[in-house]
């Protein structure tokens, strides 16, 4: 066997390990985008999650006007605070509209006295087939929905403080 | 001792509790009546990643939104709907991600190809040593 034939194991060896090193260090991203961005919203009728609240249809987003729609549960850690960056949103002038998954009127009534209500509409997702046909993976997650409800924006994960410009841009991006 | 402490609290400690308080999905956990369909759903749902325990198939995963796609699997093919398009309808949303089933897109044909390289490859390796032990 010639010389460079007997390392190459060695360097097979060595390679693998340093890709194994390079994963474990830059981890693959988790999240699951929906395919869905640049598509029509899907037709859905979502009933009221709450007596006091308007529900939600995939007919309310197509109004005219840019709006987010935001995939949220009572039960779901992170959305306490993203709650509070949606009033900040919503004070600018954002039409917001909620998904509340897997979620009962008492539990998502006192989630809203507690950490305030930036919804205009909030349809009541049980058994998350809306969030399913959203391609949505996880709470929390938004969709910026321009006014012919063509899905423009996902954002997946809470939208922080520092999210703010980025959401607006593309909010007015999808006027 | 207080390092015992904390190293205690974290045996006990409860995970944070990340689920709804809805029971499951009715068919997330229930077999169909039909058994022809219900062995259709199965089929499909043992191919179907699940979104949160990435590395399941909903078939496995105890999440909340596994149960609810499993719910939806059953309800679509106890309407009739074929398993592919419950497949194309998932595909659509969340991409070829979501089915375990491998497709013949470009990007897996070094996959594809894999097994005869390394055939071809363990091959020629025979070859060789064969005709240099003749020759020795």
């Amino acid at each position: 066997m010639s010389r460079a034939g007997r390392f190459a194991p060695l360097i097979l060896l060595v390679l693998l390990l340093a890709g194994l090193v390079w994963r474990l260090a830059t981890p693959a991203d988790t999240n699951v985008s929906s395919k869905l961005e640049g598509k029509a919203v899907p037709a859905f009728t979502l009933p009221p999650a709450l007596p006091s609240k308007l529900a939600l249809a995939s007919a309310d987003l197509a109004t005219g006007k840019p709006r987010i729609v935001n995939v949220f549960a009572s039960w779901c850690v992170p959305c306490i605070t993203e709650v509070h960056v949606l009033q900040d949103l919503r004070s600018k002038g954002v039409t917001i509209d909620g998904i509340a998954v897997r979620d009962t009127p008492e539990d998502l009534a006192d989630f809203l006295a507690r950490n305030g209500d930036p919804y205009e509409r909030i349809g009541s997702d049980a058994q998350s087939r809306v969030q399913i046909a959203l391609g949505s993976s996880g709470v929390p997650e938004s969709f910026v929905i321009d006014g012919r409800g063509i899905i423009r924006y996902q954002h997946i994960g809470p939208i922080a403080a520092s999210d703010v410009p980025m959401i607006l841009w593309k909010v007015e991006q999808a006027r | 001792m207080r390092l015992l402490l904390i190293l205690f609290g974290l045996i006990v400690a409860q995970p944070l509790l990340a689920d709804s308080n809805l029971p499951p999905a009715y068919w997330a956990n229930r077999q169909l009546p039909d058994v022809r369909q219900e062995a259709k759903a199965e089929g499909l749902m043992e191919e179907l990643r699940c979104l949160v325990c990435q590395g399941q198939s909903i078939a496995d995963s105890d999440a909340e939104l596994a149960g609810d796609m499993r719910d939806l699997v059953r309800r679509r093919i106890a309407a009739g709907e074929k398993p592919a398009a419950v497949r194309a309808w998932l595909v659509q949303r969340y991409g070829s991600w979501i089915s375990y089933k491998p497709t013949a897109e470009p990007a897996t044909w070094p996959l594809w190809l894999a097994p005869v390289a390394l055939l071809a490859i363990g091959g020629l390796l025979i070859r060789r040593r064969i005709r240099t032990r003749a020759q020795g």
